[in-house]
Protein backbone atom coordinates (compact mmCIF):
# COMPACT_ATOMS: atom_id res chain seq x y z
CA UNK A 1 0.00 0.00 0.00
CA UNK A 2 2.63 2.36 0.89
CA UNK A 3 4.44 1.81 -2.23
CA UNK A 4 1.38 3.19 -4.35
CA UNK A 5 1.03 5.79 -2.16
CA UNK A 6 4.09 7.61 -3.04
CA UNK A 7 4.21 6.54 -6.71
CA UNK A 8 2.32 9.62 -7.10
CA UNK A 9 4.41 12.00 -5.19
CA UNK A 10 7.57 10.70 -7.05
CA UNK A 11 6.00 11.60 -10.42
CA UNK A 12 4.98 14.76 -8.95
CA UNK A 13 8.26 16.04 -8.25
CA UNK A 14 10.02 14.16 -11.08
CA UNK A 15 8.08 16.66 -13.18
CA UNK A 16 9.24 19.69 -10.35
CA UNK A 17 12.85 18.70 -11.37
CA UNK A 18 13.04 18.07 -14.70
CA UNK A 19 11.92 21.59 -16.05
CA UNK A 20 12.77 20.27 -19.50
CA UNK A 21 9.66 17.54 -19.73
CA UNK A 22 6.03 18.50 -20.22
CA UNK A 23 5.80 14.85 -18.27
CA UNK A 24 8.34 12.72 -17.09
CA UNK A 25 8.92 9.08 -18.20
CA UNK A 26 10.93 6.45 -16.32
CA UNK A 27 13.13 5.06 -18.95
CA UNK A 28 13.48 1.96 -16.85
CA UNK A 29 15.55 -0.17 -19.01
CA UNK A 30 14.36 -3.52 -17.14
CA UNK A 31 13.53 -5.52 -20.19
CA UNK A 32 15.51 -4.45 -23.10
CA UNK A 33 18.12 -1.37 -22.77
CA UNK A 34 20.84 -3.25 -21.76
CA UNK A 35 20.45 -6.31 -23.27
CA UNK A 36 22.49 -7.05 -26.24
CA UNK A 37 21.08 -5.62 -29.51
CA UNK A 38 18.24 -4.42 -27.46
CA UNK A 39 17.18 -8.56 -27.99
CA UNK A 40 17.04 -8.57 -31.45
CA UNK A 41 18.48 -10.82 -34.24
CA UNK A 42 20.16 -9.26 -37.03
CA UNK A 43 22.07 -9.50 -40.05
CA UNK A 44 25.87 -9.87 -39.40
CA UNK A 45 27.51 -6.23 -39.02
CA UNK A 46 23.90 -4.53 -37.40
CA UNK A 47 23.42 -3.27 -34.08
CA UNK A 48 20.64 -2.71 -32.53
CA UNK A 49 19.84 -0.53 -28.93
CA UNK A 50 16.88 0.66 -27.18
CA UNK A 51 16.71 4.52 -27.55
CA UNK A 52 13.50 4.01 -24.70
CA UNK A 53 11.33 1.60 -23.15
CA UNK A 54 7.99 2.75 -21.95
CA UNK A 55 7.00 5.76 -23.84
CA UNK A 56 3.80 4.51 -24.36
CA UNK A 57 1.64 2.88 -27.27
CA UNK A 58 3.66 4.08 -30.11
CA UNK A 59 2.62 3.57 -33.54
CA UNK A 60 4.47 5.42 -36.51
CA UNK A 61 7.54 7.58 -35.71
CA UNK A 62 9.24 9.78 -37.44
CA UNK A 63 12.39 10.83 -37.62
CA UNK A 64 13.52 14.82 -38.03
CA UNK A 65 16.62 16.39 -39.68
CA UNK A 66 18.51 16.70 -36.02
CA UNK A 67 17.40 13.11 -35.19
CA UNK A 68 14.97 14.04 -32.75
CA UNK A 69 11.72 11.69 -32.92
CA UNK A 70 7.74 12.25 -33.07
CA UNK A 71 6.02 9.26 -32.00
CA UNK A 72 2.22 9.39 -32.54
CA UNK A 73 0.40 7.32 -29.53
CA UNK A 74 -2.37 5.22 -30.01
CA UNK A 75 -3.63 5.60 -25.75
CA UNK A 76 -3.27 9.07 -24.22
CA UNK A 77 -0.60 9.44 -22.26
CA UNK A 78 -1.14 12.39 -19.76
CA UNK A 79 -3.82 13.36 -21.86
CA UNK A 80 -1.45 13.93 -25.05
CA UNK A 81 -1.19 11.90 -27.96
CA UNK A 82 2.31 12.64 -29.74
CA UNK A 83 5.50 12.99 -28.12
CA UNK A 84 8.72 14.74 -29.51
CA UNK A 85 11.18 13.22 -28.04
CA UNK A 86 15.31 13.82 -27.90
CA UNK A 87 18.57 12.33 -26.98
CA UNK A 88 19.87 16.08 -25.78
CA UNK A 89 23.58 14.17 -24.28
CA UNK A 90 24.03 11.76 -27.43
CA UNK A 91 24.30 8.75 -24.89
CA UNK A 92 21.84 6.65 -27.03
CA UNK A 93 19.13 6.87 -24.91
CA UNK A 94 15.95 9.59 -24.64
CA UNK A 95 15.91 11.91 -21.59
CA UNK A 96 13.64 14.60 -23.11
CA UNK A 97 10.33 14.22 -23.89
CA UNK A 98 7.67 16.62 -24.53
CA UNK A 99 4.25 15.82 -25.51
CA UNK A 100 1.23 17.81 -27.60
CA UNK A 101 -2.20 16.83 -29.36
CA UNK A 102 -4.69 15.41 -27.33
CA UNK A 103 -5.46 12.89 -29.59
CA UNK A 104 -4.87 9.00 -29.99
CA UNK A 105 -3.78 7.82 -33.26
CA UNK A 106 -1.58 5.92 -35.60
CA UNK A 107 -0.32 8.16 -38.60
CA UNK A 108 2.53 10.73 -38.52
CA UNK A 109 4.97 12.44 -41.16
CA UNK A 110 7.09 15.24 -41.56
CA UNK A 111 7.16 17.17 -44.99
CA UNK A 112 8.96 20.18 -46.22
CA UNK A 113 8.57 22.26 -43.26
CA UNK A 114 5.41 20.50 -41.47
CA UNK A 115 4.30 17.73 -39.05
CA UNK A 116 1.36 15.98 -40.40
CA UNK A 117 -0.50 13.78 -37.76
CA UNK A 118 -4.08 11.75 -37.78
CA UNK A 119 -6.60 10.75 -35.22
CA UNK A 120 -8.50 8.17 -35.87
CA UNK A 121 -11.00 10.61 -38.38
CA UNK A 122 -9.10 13.80 -38.72
CA UNK A 123 -5.56 14.90 -39.72
CA UNK A 124 -3.84 18.01 -38.90
CA UNK A 125 -0.64 19.63 -39.69
CA UNK A 126 1.62 21.40 -37.64
CA UNK A 127 4.84 24.23 -38.63
CA UNK A 128 8.31 23.24 -37.96
CA UNK A 129 11.19 25.52 -37.58
CA UNK A 130 14.51 25.19 -39.19
CA UNK A 131 15.51 22.35 -36.61
CA UNK A 132 11.86 20.43 -37.14
CA UNK A 133 11.14 21.77 -33.86
CA UNK A 134 7.40 23.15 -33.05
CA UNK A 135 6.41 26.36 -33.55
CA UNK A 136 3.02 26.08 -32.30
CA UNK A 137 2.05 22.99 -30.39
CA UNK A 138 -0.96 23.85 -29.51
CA UNK A 139 -2.55 25.32 -32.75
CA UNK A 140 -2.36 22.58 -35.55
CA UNK A 141 -4.23 23.52 -38.34
CA UNK A 142 -7.04 20.88 -39.03
CA UNK A 143 -6.52 20.00 -43.34
CA UNK A 144 -9.03 17.01 -43.22
CA UNK A 145 -11.81 16.00 -41.02
CA UNK A 146 -15.00 13.42 -41.07
CA UNK A 147 -13.26 10.47 -42.63
CA UNK A 148 -15.12 7.02 -41.76
CA UNK A 149 -13.62 5.56 -38.03
CA UNK A 150 -15.69 2.28 -37.78
CA UNK A 151 -13.62 1.18 -34.90
CA UNK A 152 -11.99 -1.69 -36.60
CA UNK A 153 -9.34 -0.74 -38.95
CA UNK A 154 -9.73 3.16 -37.98
CA UNK A 155 -5.90 4.13 -38.26
CA UNK A 156 -5.36 6.97 -40.56
CA UNK A 157 -1.91 6.34 -42.48
CA UNK A 158 -0.59 9.32 -44.02
CA UNK A 159 2.49 10.00 -46.61
CA UNK A 160 2.91 12.84 -48.94
CA UNK A 161 4.24 13.02 -52.61
CA UNK A 162 6.05 15.79 -53.93
CA UNK A 163 3.08 17.55 -55.74
CA UNK A 164 1.55 19.01 -52.63
CA UNK A 165 -0.91 15.76 -52.14
CA UNK A 166 -1.43 14.03 -48.81
CA UNK A 167 -2.16 10.45 -49.31
CA UNK A 168 -4.60 9.01 -46.51
CA UNK A 169 -5.93 5.42 -45.96
CA UNK A 170 -9.35 4.87 -45.17
CA UNK A 171 -9.67 1.33 -44.07
CA UNK A 172 -12.74 -0.38 -44.10
CA UNK A 173 -15.04 -1.00 -40.91
CA UNK A 174 -15.37 -4.70 -41.24
CA UNK A 175 -14.11 -7.60 -42.27
CA UNK A 176 -15.31 -8.76 -45.62
CA UNK A 177 -18.63 -6.24 -45.82
CA UNK A 178 -20.84 -9.24 -44.97
CA UNK A 179 -24.44 -8.85 -44.06
CA UNK A 180 -23.14 -9.42 -40.47
CA UNK A 181 -20.10 -8.55 -40.06
CA UNK A 182 -17.68 -11.54 -38.77
CA UNK A 183 -21.32 -13.98 -38.75
CA UNK A 184 -20.64 -17.86 -40.09
CA UNK A 185 -21.44 -18.09 -43.66
CA UNK A 186 -22.76 -14.60 -43.57
CA UNK A 187 -23.08 -13.50 -47.12
CA UNK A 188 -20.99 -10.36 -48.85
CA UNK A 189 -23.04 -7.10 -49.06
CA UNK A 190 -23.29 -6.61 -52.78
CA UNK A 191 -22.16 -4.26 -54.11
CA UNK A 192 -19.95 -3.64 -50.95
CA UNK A 193 -21.95 0.30 -50.08
CA UNK A 194 -18.82 1.38 -47.65
CA UNK A 195 -16.27 1.88 -50.66
CA UNK A 196 -17.42 5.16 -51.16
CA UNK A 197 -15.95 6.52 -48.79
CA UNK A 198 -13.71 3.47 -47.14
CA UNK A 199 -11.61 0.86 -47.99
CA UNK A 200 -9.12 2.49 -50.34
CA UNK A 201 -6.65 5.32 -50.30
CA UNK A 202 -7.94 9.09 -50.74
CA UNK A 203 -5.84 11.67 -51.98
CA UNK A 204 -6.04 15.55 -50.88
CA UNK A 205 -4.25 18.89 -51.02
CA UNK A 206 -1.34 19.18 -48.35
CA UNK A 207 -2.05 22.67 -47.75
CA UNK A 208 -5.72 23.27 -48.11
CA UNK A 209 -7.68 23.35 -44.24
CA UNK A 210 -10.71 21.99 -43.77
CA UNK A 211 -11.01 19.37 -46.04
CA UNK A 212 -13.86 16.55 -46.34
CA UNK A 213 -14.54 14.06 -48.77
CA UNK A 214 -16.11 15.88 -51.36
CA UNK A 215 -12.75 17.72 -51.57
CA UNK A 216 -10.48 14.64 -52.39
CA UNK A 217 -10.18 11.85 -54.75
CA UNK A 218 -10.79 8.45 -54.12
CA UNK A 219 -7.01 7.03 -55.36
CA UNK A 220 -7.60 3.70 -55.15
CA UNK A 221 -10.31 1.17 -53.91
CA UNK A 222 -10.93 -2.80 -53.04
CA UNK A 223 -7.88 -2.15 -49.77
CA UNK A 224 -9.58 -3.65 -46.65
CA UNK A 225 -7.00 -1.75 -44.40
CA UNK A 226 -3.49 -0.39 -45.08
CA UNK A 227 -1.06 0.67 -42.62
CA UNK A 228 2.12 1.07 -44.30
CA UNK A 229 1.76 3.16 -46.99
CA UNK A 230 5.32 4.89 -48.23
CA UNK A 231 6.01 7.11 -51.79
CA UNK A 232 9.20 5.39 -53.47
CA UNK A 233 10.52 8.90 -55.08
CA UNK A 234 12.60 6.38 -57.76
CA UNK A 235 9.92 6.06 -60.14
CA UNK A 236 7.18 8.22 -57.76
CA UNK A 237 4.73 5.69 -57.49
CA UNK A 238 2.46 5.06 -54.42
CA UNK A 239 2.92 1.71 -52.52
CA UNK A 240 0.95 0.46 -49.95
CA UNK A 241 0.97 -2.90 -47.54
CA UNK A 242 -2.53 -4.26 -46.91
CA UNK A 243 -4.14 -6.17 -43.61
CA UNK A 244 -5.56 -8.97 -46.08
CA UNK A 245 -9.08 -10.42 -44.95
CA UNK A 246 -9.25 -12.85 -41.73
CA UNK A 247 -11.50 -15.57 -41.13
CA UNK A 248 -12.19 -17.61 -44.18
CA UNK A 249 -13.51 -20.83 -42.18
CA UNK A 250 -16.50 -18.64 -41.54
CA UNK A 251 -17.46 -20.78 -44.12
CA UNK A 252 -16.67 -24.05 -42.77
CA UNK A 253 -17.79 -25.95 -46.12
CA UNK A 254 -14.89 -24.57 -48.05
CA UNK A 255 -12.44 -23.92 -46.00
CA UNK A 256 -10.79 -25.31 -42.35
CA UNK A 257 -9.28 -23.24 -39.83
CA UNK A 258 -5.78 -24.50 -40.68
CA UNK A 259 -6.53 -23.55 -44.56
CA UNK A 260 -7.72 -19.84 -43.31
CA UNK A 261 -4.39 -19.65 -40.87
CA UNK A 262 -1.84 -19.84 -44.20
CA UNK A 263 -4.09 -18.54 -47.80
CA UNK A 264 -5.16 -15.49 -47.79
CA UNK A 265 -1.73 -13.36 -48.51
CA UNK A 266 -1.10 -10.00 -46.80
CA UNK A 267 -0.42 -8.06 -49.99
CA UNK A 268 1.91 -5.33 -51.57
CA UNK A 269 0.72 -3.44 -53.85
CA UNK A 270 2.20 -0.47 -56.07
CA UNK A 271 -0.46 2.23 -56.86
CA UNK A 272 -1.89 3.67 -59.89
CA UNK A 273 -4.75 6.31 -59.84
CA UNK A 274 -7.69 4.57 -59.95
CA UNK A 275 -6.34 0.95 -59.52
CA UNK A 276 -8.67 -1.77 -57.54
CA UNK A 277 -6.91 -3.97 -55.47
CA UNK A 278 -9.97 -6.42 -55.10
CA UNK A 279 -11.30 -6.19 -51.41
CA UNK A 280 -13.75 -7.34 -50.67
CA UNK A 281 -14.86 -9.64 -53.44
CA UNK A 282 -11.62 -11.24 -54.16
CA UNK A 283 -8.38 -12.10 -52.00
CA UNK A 284 -5.10 -13.53 -53.03
CA UNK A 285 -3.97 -16.68 -52.28
CA UNK A 286 -0.61 -17.38 -51.40
CA UNK A 287 -0.59 -21.18 -52.38
CA UNK A 288 -2.46 -20.83 -55.77
CA UNK A 289 -0.36 -17.53 -56.29
CA UNK A 290 -3.31 -15.32 -57.32
CA UNK A 291 -6.79 -13.66 -56.31
CA UNK A 292 -9.71 -15.92 -56.03
CA UNK A 293 -13.27 -15.04 -55.11
CA UNK A 294 -14.07 -14.44 -51.50
CA UNK A 295 -16.67 -16.84 -50.01
CA UNK A 296 -18.67 -13.97 -49.31
CA UNK A 297 -19.39 -13.65 -52.82
CA UNK A 298 -19.80 -17.37 -53.49
CA UNK A 299 -16.31 -17.98 -53.88
CA UNK A 300 -15.05 -21.89 -53.35
CA UNK A 301 -11.63 -21.11 -52.82
CA UNK A 302 -10.46 -22.24 -56.36
CA UNK A 303 -13.35 -19.58 -58.26
CA UNK A 304 -11.85 -16.92 -60.07
CA UNK A 305 -14.55 -14.70 -61.64
CA UNK A 306 -14.64 -10.66 -60.59
CA UNK A 307 -11.01 -11.18 -59.95
CA UNK A 308 -10.06 -10.17 -63.38
CA UNK A 309 -8.12 -7.10 -64.36
CA UNK A 310 -8.11 -7.01 -60.03
CA UNK A 311 -4.63 -5.24 -59.31
CA UNK A 312 -2.27 -7.86 -58.71
CA UNK A 313 0.32 -7.19 -55.38
CA UNK A 314 4.15 -6.75 -56.44
CA UNK A 315 4.85 -8.80 -53.30
CA UNK A 316 2.90 -11.70 -51.22
CA UNK A 317 3.52 -11.99 -47.46
CA UNK A 318 2.59 -14.76 -44.98
CA UNK A 319 -1.24 -14.30 -44.29
CA UNK A 320 -2.36 -12.80 -41.19
CA UNK A 321 1.04 -11.17 -40.27
CA UNK A 322 -0.04 -7.47 -40.13
CA UNK A 323 2.00 -5.28 -41.89
CA UNK A 324 1.78 -1.84 -39.63
CA UNK A 325 4.24 -0.06 -41.54
CA UNK A 326 6.40 0.27 -45.13
CA UNK A 327 9.61 2.49 -45.67
CA UNK A 328 11.72 2.93 -48.63
CA UNK A 329 15.58 2.90 -47.24
CA UNK A 330 17.48 6.21 -48.70
CA UNK A 331 19.97 6.19 -46.32
CA UNK A 332 23.96 5.69 -46.72
CA UNK A 333 24.38 3.80 -43.55
CA UNK A 334 23.49 0.03 -44.81
CA UNK A 335 24.77 -2.00 -47.56
CA UNK A 336 23.91 -0.96 -51.00
CA UNK A 337 21.71 -4.37 -51.29
CA UNK A 338 19.37 -2.07 -49.49
CA UNK A 339 19.37 1.11 -51.12
CA UNK A 340 15.60 1.62 -52.21
CA UNK A 341 14.67 -1.19 -50.75
CA UNK A 342 11.69 -1.68 -48.50
CA UNK A 343 11.27 -2.42 -44.63
CA UNK A 344 8.17 -4.07 -43.37
CA UNK A 345 6.99 -4.11 -39.93
CA UNK A 346 4.66 -6.96 -39.11
CA UNK A 347 2.65 -6.21 -35.76
CA UNK A 348 2.16 -9.84 -35.65
CA UNK A 349 -1.06 -12.12 -36.50
CA UNK A 350 -3.68 -13.40 -34.05
CA UNK A 351 -6.01 -15.14 -36.81
CA UNK A 352 -3.36 -18.23 -37.25
CA UNK A 353 -4.64 -20.99 -35.09
CA UNK A 354 -4.32 -23.55 -34.84
CA UNK A 355 -0.86 -22.13 -36.38
CA UNK A 356 1.24 -20.41 -34.29
CA UNK A 357 1.31 -16.79 -34.55
CA UNK A 358 3.58 -15.38 -37.64
CA UNK A 359 4.67 -11.81 -38.15
CA UNK A 360 6.25 -9.47 -34.92
CA UNK A 361 9.21 -8.89 -37.17
CA UNK A 362 11.04 -6.40 -39.61
CA UNK A 363 10.98 -7.80 -43.29
CA UNK A 364 13.11 -6.57 -45.99
CA UNK A 365 12.20 -6.39 -49.87
CA UNK A 366 15.12 -5.90 -52.41
CA UNK A 367 14.23 -3.17 -55.33
CA UNK A 368 15.79 -2.30 -58.18
CA UNK A 369 13.82 0.05 -60.45
CA UNK A 370 10.78 1.09 -58.12
CA UNK A 371 10.52 -3.54 -58.42
CA UNK A 372 11.41 -6.21 -56.16
CA UNK A 373 14.38 -7.57 -57.49
CA UNK A 374 14.73 -10.63 -54.78
CA UNK A 375 12.40 -12.41 -52.73
CA UNK A 376 11.66 -10.82 -49.03
CA UNK A 377 13.49 -11.82 -45.87
CA UNK A 378 13.65 -11.33 -42.11
CA UNK A 379 15.41 -8.59 -41.21
CA UNK A 380 15.29 -8.17 -37.71
CA UNK A 381 13.45 -10.98 -35.43
CA UNK A 382 12.80 -11.71 -31.93
CA UNK A 383 10.52 -8.69 -30.82
CA UNK A 384 8.51 -10.94 -29.13
CA UNK A 385 10.83 -12.17 -26.85
CA UNK A 386 9.72 -16.01 -26.94
CA UNK A 387 10.71 -18.17 -29.91
CA UNK A 388 6.67 -18.94 -30.30
CA UNK A 389 3.69 -16.75 -30.17
CA UNK A 390 0.37 -19.06 -29.53
CA UNK A 391 -1.49 -16.55 -28.36
CA UNK A 392 -0.55 -12.39 -29.21
CA UNK A 393 -0.56 -11.69 -25.69
CA UNK A 394 2.49 -13.58 -25.34
CA UNK A 395 4.38 -11.11 -27.67
CA UNK A 396 6.31 -8.84 -25.37
CA UNK A 397 7.46 -6.02 -27.92
CA UNK A 398 5.34 -5.77 -31.45
CA UNK A 399 6.87 -3.66 -34.25
CA UNK A 400 4.32 -0.67 -35.48
CA UNK A 401 6.47 1.81 -37.08
CA UNK A 402 9.30 2.20 -38.86
CA UNK A 403 11.43 5.99 -39.53
CA UNK A 404 14.81 6.74 -41.42
CA UNK A 405 17.36 8.37 -39.55
CA UNK A 406 19.39 11.57 -40.88
CA UNK A 407 22.36 9.46 -40.44
CA UNK A 408 20.56 6.41 -42.38
CA UNK A 409 20.14 4.38 -38.73
CA UNK A 410 16.45 2.49 -38.99
CA UNK A 411 14.06 3.12 -36.15
CA UNK A 412 11.34 0.70 -34.91
CA UNK A 413 8.30 1.51 -32.74
CA UNK A 414 6.61 -0.61 -30.22
CA UNK A 415 3.53 -0.31 -29.18
CA UNK A 416 3.09 -3.25 -26.77
CA UNK A 417 5.53 -1.58 -23.89
CA UNK A 418 6.96 1.67 -25.77
CA UNK A 419 10.39 0.69 -26.66
CA UNK A 420 12.06 2.69 -29.53
CA UNK A 421 14.65 0.45 -31.48
CA UNK A 422 17.78 2.12 -33.29
CA UNK A 423 19.17 -0.15 -35.93
CA UNK A 424 22.91 0.83 -37.13
CA UNK A 425 25.21 -0.77 -39.57
CA UNK A 426 28.95 -1.29 -38.73
CA UNK A 427 31.12 -1.16 -41.52
CA UNK A 428 33.97 -3.12 -39.80
CA UNK B 1 -35.64 -37.02 6.67
CA UNK B 2 -36.67 -34.04 7.41
CA UNK B 3 -33.53 -33.06 8.98
CA UNK B 4 -31.64 -33.83 5.31
CA UNK B 5 -33.74 -31.80 3.32
CA UNK B 6 -33.34 -28.77 5.31
CA UNK B 7 -29.46 -29.34 5.29
CA UNK B 8 -29.37 -29.88 1.61
CA UNK B 9 -30.09 -25.79 0.62
CA UNK B 10 -27.63 -24.95 3.21
CA UNK B 11 -25.19 -26.94 1.15
CA UNK B 12 -25.80 -25.65 -1.90
CA UNK B 13 -25.82 -21.92 -0.71
CA UNK B 14 -22.22 -22.60 1.25
CA UNK B 15 -20.93 -24.45 -2.11
CA UNK B 16 -21.77 -21.34 -3.69
CA UNK B 17 -20.29 -18.94 -1.69
CA UNK B 18 -16.87 -20.57 -1.32
CA UNK B 19 -17.26 -20.41 -4.88
CA UNK B 20 -15.34 -24.48 -4.95
CA UNK B 21 -17.53 -24.81 -8.14
CA UNK B 22 -17.01 -28.48 -9.78
CA UNK B 23 -18.08 -28.81 -13.61
CA UNK B 24 -18.47 -32.38 -14.90
CA UNK B 25 -15.89 -33.19 -16.98
CA UNK B 26 -18.11 -34.31 -19.96
CA UNK B 27 -19.70 -30.89 -20.20
CA UNK B 28 -16.11 -29.58 -19.91
CA UNK B 29 -14.98 -31.52 -22.30
CA UNK B 30 -18.21 -30.77 -24.70
CA UNK B 31 -17.27 -26.74 -23.96
CA UNK B 32 -14.21 -27.16 -25.15
CA UNK B 33 -15.46 -28.40 -28.27
CA UNK B 34 -17.43 -25.08 -28.77
CA UNK B 35 -14.87 -23.39 -27.79
CA UNK B 36 -12.26 -24.25 -30.63
CA UNK B 37 -14.92 -24.05 -33.17
CA UNK B 38 -16.15 -20.85 -32.52
CA UNK B 39 -14.41 -18.85 -30.60
CA UNK B 40 -10.83 -19.89 -29.99
CA UNK B 41 -9.54 -17.99 -33.25
CA UNK B 42 -10.44 -14.29 -31.53
CA UNK B 43 -10.29 -15.09 -27.72
CA UNK B 44 -7.10 -17.46 -28.39
CA UNK B 45 -5.88 -21.00 -27.17
CA UNK B 46 -5.30 -18.90 -23.60
CA UNK B 47 -8.36 -16.74 -23.39
CA UNK B 48 -6.12 -14.05 -23.54
CA UNK B 49 -8.07 -12.21 -26.80
CA UNK B 50 -6.01 -10.05 -28.53
CA UNK B 51 -4.81 -6.41 -27.26
CA UNK B 52 -7.37 -3.72 -28.83
CA UNK B 53 -9.00 -6.19 -31.28
CA UNK B 54 -10.91 -9.02 -29.16
CA UNK B 55 -11.31 -8.98 -25.26
CA UNK B 56 -9.80 -11.63 -23.14
CA UNK B 57 -12.28 -14.29 -21.50
CA UNK B 58 -9.85 -14.30 -17.83
CA UNK B 59 -11.31 -12.87 -15.13
CA UNK B 60 -13.09 -10.19 -16.79
CA UNK B 61 -16.61 -9.05 -15.33
CA UNK B 62 -18.42 -10.24 -18.40
CA UNK B 63 -17.44 -14.15 -18.09
CA UNK B 64 -17.65 -14.10 -13.78
CA UNK B 65 -20.73 -11.66 -13.86
CA UNK B 66 -24.02 -11.94 -14.69
CA UNK B 67 -25.42 -15.28 -16.38
CA UNK B 68 -27.85 -13.31 -18.10
CA UNK B 69 -26.00 -10.24 -19.45
CA UNK B 70 -23.25 -13.53 -20.61
CA UNK B 71 -25.66 -15.44 -22.83
CA UNK B 72 -26.79 -12.51 -24.42
CA UNK B 73 -23.76 -11.70 -25.39
CA UNK B 74 -23.18 -15.06 -27.26
CA UNK B 75 -27.40 -14.92 -28.42
CA UNK B 76 -26.86 -10.72 -30.08
CA UNK B 77 -23.08 -10.52 -30.43
CA UNK B 78 -20.83 -7.40 -28.78
CA UNK B 79 -20.32 -3.99 -31.16
CA UNK B 80 -20.19 -1.89 -27.82
CA UNK B 81 -16.43 -1.08 -27.49
CA UNK B 82 -16.38 -0.65 -23.84
CA UNK B 83 -13.72 -0.23 -21.98
CA UNK B 84 -12.74 -3.23 -20.32
CA UNK B 85 -10.08 -2.58 -17.62
CA UNK B 86 -8.98 0.02 -19.40
CA UNK B 87 -8.77 -1.20 -22.52
CA UNK B 88 -11.18 -0.89 -25.72
CA UNK B 89 -11.37 -3.66 -28.27
CA UNK B 90 -12.28 -2.84 -31.77
CA UNK B 91 -13.55 -6.09 -33.37
CA UNK B 92 -17.44 -6.97 -33.88
CA UNK B 93 -18.65 -10.38 -32.45
CA UNK B 94 -21.24 -11.52 -34.76
CA UNK B 95 -24.39 -13.40 -32.91
CA UNK B 96 -24.20 -16.20 -32.14
CA UNK B 97 -27.78 -17.31 -31.92
CA UNK B 98 -27.55 -20.23 -34.11
CA UNK B 99 -25.33 -22.58 -31.68
CA UNK B 100 -28.05 -24.83 -29.08
CA UNK B 101 -28.95 -24.26 -25.64
CA UNK B 102 -26.80 -26.58 -24.64
CA UNK B 103 -23.75 -25.71 -26.71
CA UNK B 104 -24.44 -22.49 -25.04
CA UNK B 105 -24.70 -23.63 -21.93
CA UNK B 106 -21.85 -25.63 -22.46
CA UNK B 107 -19.26 -23.24 -23.50
CA UNK B 108 -20.09 -20.65 -20.87
CA UNK B 109 -19.64 -22.85 -18.23
CA UNK B 110 -16.49 -23.75 -20.09
CA UNK B 111 -14.41 -20.61 -20.07
CA UNK B 112 -16.16 -19.68 -16.86
CA UNK B 113 -14.26 -22.49 -15.29
CA UNK B 114 -11.43 -21.91 -17.98
CA UNK B 115 -8.49 -19.53 -17.65
CA UNK B 116 -8.11 -19.00 -14.05
CA UNK B 117 -12.22 -18.39 -14.09
CA UNK B 118 -14.32 -20.15 -11.51
CA UNK B 119 -17.81 -19.34 -11.53
CA UNK B 120 -21.26 -21.66 -11.23
CA UNK B 121 -22.14 -23.77 -14.66
CA UNK B 122 -25.03 -22.23 -16.88
CA UNK B 123 -27.29 -24.38 -17.70
CA UNK B 124 -29.10 -24.95 -21.11
CA UNK B 125 -32.46 -24.13 -19.04
CA UNK B 126 -30.85 -20.43 -18.39
CA UNK B 127 -29.79 -20.66 -21.94
CA UNK B 128 -33.41 -20.99 -22.60
CA UNK B 129 -34.93 -18.78 -20.02
CA UNK B 130 -32.92 -15.66 -21.90
CA UNK B 131 -33.17 -16.77 -25.20
CA UNK B 132 -36.45 -16.61 -25.08
CA UNK B 133 -36.38 -13.14 -23.21
CA UNK B 134 -34.38 -12.25 -25.78
CA UNK B 135 -35.11 -9.91 -29.31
Amino acid sequence: MRKYFFTPLLLISAILINPKSDFSFELKGKTNLHVENAGLKLPAGFSASALADSVGRARHIVVTKKGALYIKLSKLVNGKGILYAKDTDADGKIDEIKSFGNYIGTGITIKDGYLYASSNDEVFRYALDENEELIKPDAPEKIISGLINGRQHNTKSLVLDDKGNIYVNVGSPSNSCQEIDRGVGSNGKDPCPILDSAGGIWQFSADKLNQSYKDGVRYATGLRNVMGLDWNYQINELFVIQHGRDQLDMFPEHFTAQQNAVIPAEEMFMIKKGVNCGWPYCYFDVQQNKKVLAPEYGGDGKKTTRCEGVEQPVVAFPAHAAPNALLFYTGNMFPGKYKNGAFVAFHGSWNRSPEKQEGFYVAFVPFKGGKPSGPWEIFADGFAGVETVMSPKQAMHRPCGLAQGPDGALYVSDDVKGTIYKIVYKNN
Amino acid sequence: MKKIILFLPVCLVTFTAFDSVTVDKATMERGKRVYTQYCLACHQIDGGGVPGLNPPLEKTPHVLGSKTKLIQIILKGMNTHEEIDGEIYNNTMAPHNHLTDQQIADVLTYIRNSFGNKAVPITPGDVKYVRARTK
